[in-house]
């Protein structure tokens, strides 16, 4: 699958981060594998500290296997003052998993991201590529429910 | 030419310079951590902060430009609480139990803490205890003492061009590791020690094995002899408190004597033997039609970066073993039955400005008998700094003294193997004078000698001229290499050293190598050469009583199982 992928991007550099997201968002899994890291860098002639590390500075991508839904956190100044901690609790308690753990049943991962740009809808965070704003504990456990109920 | 103020005193900069630059030049002391001389600036640790009057922010020192009627203040109240602030916070998230450090009282930051006085850390450490990765012979990296500077990346990446390290993840999650955060000897690390000369603190070091060696020395059951590497004897003072490019190799011979070895031998015995021995592999592969170019092999970093990055290139790569090796497979041979001593006893430890070395030594294919090594420890030139000032001799007031017999006798041309061109050199006073049969007019090839990074000459042997090549640092070879893959290289021999300056740089000499320094002991070296009555390895009258005794002539069956070694593809 991955070589299909790759002969879809020209050879240069530049398109670093357009490969890995595309190579992560075709997986159920939703990460990118270290033979995986290996393959992209050599596929664009780079060395894999440099590919692993802007896989690893980025938060949308990961190295561990992944639930279906990724609930990211933001863990950055604003949030953490309109208390997201209170958030990460409220989460870690209702799915029973600490961070970057997933639940048993793989449907959620729960991970910390950096600023989502959102801080006027602080604390914030996101499920997927939904962002969800001036979060509380009741939105928060609305939210699990809904999209528990989508299954 | 701007003239600008730096703490009330008027000065005249050079157009273009960075206020950290304008006050070197004179003599005001600006503290940096992440720049470093010969490397981009980076412009990331802030600790270098001077104040502007009339602009609102501190600026970094190492990036700013001096513009006309600037008035810097490098020692203001302001500049003074940010350096202190951000010593505070790299020591929050820092190990500092300094005196279980090996840089304790030789570190950048401890200096820096001092020199701003923290008695006492406003901030509560942080820090978050890591593996400590030393899997392999020669490079030990301790993440805890890491503060994040990049040095290490910034030599590995644009000076070697391998780029092992590099950040992982980011903000105060950041550290500095191998891909995937794992170890280096799951990637093409070539054990070169750059990263470990560059430190600021002990995060690279050379794996050590100073204990291993001292425990060796006091046991009454083994001979210990010692060999010391062409380019130590330029740069061991510096560790000693001297100034570089001190010439110090009968202090060494002394004080190795004195911490305990039996013998003391010079390595640049069997670089001469190196030079008999590839010199004659050189043109034998000319006459029979040979893979060419050939390309010297006495470097363990370039080694590991031929066979890790360029296994096609393999059999470019001169089989002739390094001046280490053969020294290590004579001293458990030849040396071991001349002395009546069972092999299994003699001890060998190299002294050497390289941790490669440690990896080269510990290598199956460089092993004579199946139960020793022929090298059995190696200590970098900053470990023997330390093991002299252990064993309380007094390096500066110790008299000189001369190396034991047989490996004792040596030329010019082995001592200046430690300097990039040198094997070349070396090779070619002994090559034309061999082919020629006629002693060479000039016998110095200054085109090869220098920093410069390919340096070219040519030669003429016999009828025909053939064209040379001397590359240092990795990055530098890979040109060449290149080169050859596209058929496009015009030359016959090629000498490769990893390091910048060749040995004289390496890995494990004295800590802040800068290229200033290289040049200094690079002419310390060549002054050695010019001191010594013999100055070509074929006239080293030891190694042709070698050749009579035991080895017969160059090339021969025996020179090749003990001398001779082949790479193969990691």
């Amino acid at each position: 699958m991955l070589e299909s992928i790759l002969s879809k991007y020209p050879k240069e550099q530049d398109m670093l981060i357009e490969i890995l997201l595309d190579v992560q968002n075709q997986k159920t899994d939703q990460y990118l594998s270290e033979a995986e890291i290996e393959q992209i860098a050599s596929y664009l002639s780079l060395p894999t500290a440099h590919v692993s590390s802007a896989v690893s500075f980025y938060t949308f991508f990961s190295t561990q296997r992944r639930g279906e839904h990724v609930i990211q956190v933001c863990k950055d100044v604003p949030c953490y003052l309109n208390d997201s901690d209170n958030l990460v609790d409220t989460i870690q308690k209702q799915l029973g998993i600490g961070m970057h753990e997933t639940t048993e049943d793989g449907m959620f991962t729960l991970e910390p991201t950096s600023c989502l740009g959102i801080c006027d809808g602080a604390p914030a965070m996101r499920i997927g590529e939904h962002t969800y704003t001036k979060l509380n504990k009741d939105r928060v456990t609305a939210l699990l429910a809904e999209y528990r109920g989508k299954r | 030419m701007p003239t600008i103020t730096i703490n009330n005193q008027k000065i005249e900069a050079k157009e273009g310079q960075t206020i950290l630059e304008v006050a070197k030049d004179h003599h005001i002391d600006i503290p940096t951590l992440c720049h470093f001389p010969d490397l981009d600036v980076q412009s990331d640790c802030r600790i270098c902060m001077s104040e502007i009057v009339g602009q609102k922010k501190l600026a970094p020192s190492c990036s700013t430009p001096v513009k006309e009627g600037m008035e810097i203040k490098t020692n203001s109240q302001r500049v003074y609480n940010a350096r202190k602030t951000i010593t505070e916070l790299l020591l929050s998230n820092h190990d500092t139990n300094c005196t279980a450090c090996e840089r304790n009282m030789n570190c950048e930051l401890q200096t820096l803490a001092d020199t701003l006085g923290i008695d006492e850390n406003r901030f509560e450490n942080i820090l978050e205890h890591e593996p400590i990765d030393d899997n392999n012979p020669s490079i030990t990296r301790n993440a805890d003492r890491c503060i994040k500077c990049g040095r290490c990346i910034e030599v590995c990446k644009n000076v070697q061009g391998i780029h092992v390290l590099d950040y992982m993840n980011r903000s105060h999650d950041t550290k500095v590791a191998p891909a995937h955060g794992k170890f280096l000897n799951d990637q093409v690390c070539t054990y070169c020690g750059q990263c470990a000369n560059v430190c600021p603190v002990a995060s690279i070091t050379e794996k050590s094995d100073l204990e291993k060696v001292t425990h060796a020395i006091h046991d009454e059951t083994k001979h210990v002899i010692v060999q010391t590497a062409p380019a130590t004897r330029v740069s061991l003072g510096e560790t000693l408190g001297m100034d570089s490019g001190s010439i110090v190799t009968g202090q060494m011979v002394a004080a190795l004597r004195r911490v305990g070895f039996d013998k003391v031998f010079d390595t640049d015995f069997t670089a001469d033997l190196t030079i008999m021995e590839e010199g004659h592999e050189l043109l034998s592969r000319v006459k029979e039609g040979g893979k060419l170019p050939m390309i010297t092999s006495c470097c363990p970093g370039w080694v590991n970066y031929a066979e890790q990055k360029n296994p096609d290139m393999l059999d470019h790569l001169s089989t002739a073993k390094s001046p280490q090796q053969m020294f290590g497979a004579l001293a458990k041979t030849y040396y071991a039955e001349k002395e009546h001593i069972d092999p299994n006893n003699v001890y060998v430890v190299s002294i050497m400005p390289c941790t490669a070395k440690k990896f080269e030594a510990a290598r199956e294919e460089m092993q004579v008998h199946k139960e020793t090594a022929d090298v059995d420890a190696v200590l970098t030139t900053r470990e023997l700094g330390k093991m002299i000032k252990r064993a309380g001799v007094n390096f500066k007031n110790i008299g000189e003294e001369s190396y034991d017999a047989p490996f004792g006798i040596t030329s010019g041309a082995g001592a200046i193997f430690g300097a990039t061109g040198g094997v070349m050199e070396a090779a070619l006073r002994t090559v034309s004078e061999v082919v020629n049969e006629k002693p060479l007019e000039k016998l110095d090839f200054e085109d090869i000698r220098g920093m410069e990074g390919i340096k070219e000459a040519s030669v003429t042997l016999g009828e025909n001229t053939f064209k040379v090549a001397v590359a240092h640092t990795l990055s530098n070879a890979q040109k060449v290499l290149d080169d050859i893959k596209a058929g496009v290289s015009p030359y016959a021999f090629i000498e490769v050293m990893a390091c910048p300056g060749g040995c004289i740089g390496g890995g494990g000499q004295p800590y802040t190598t800068t290229n200033a320094k290289r040049q200094e002991r690079i002419d310390a070296i060549y002054n050695v050469d010019t001191a010594m009555k013999l100055r070509k390895s074929h006239e080293n009258p030891a190694v042709n009583t070698l050749y009579e005794e035991y080895l017969s002539e160059p090339l021969s069956k025996r020179a090749h199982d003990l001398l001779h070694t082949h790479y193969k593809p990691r």
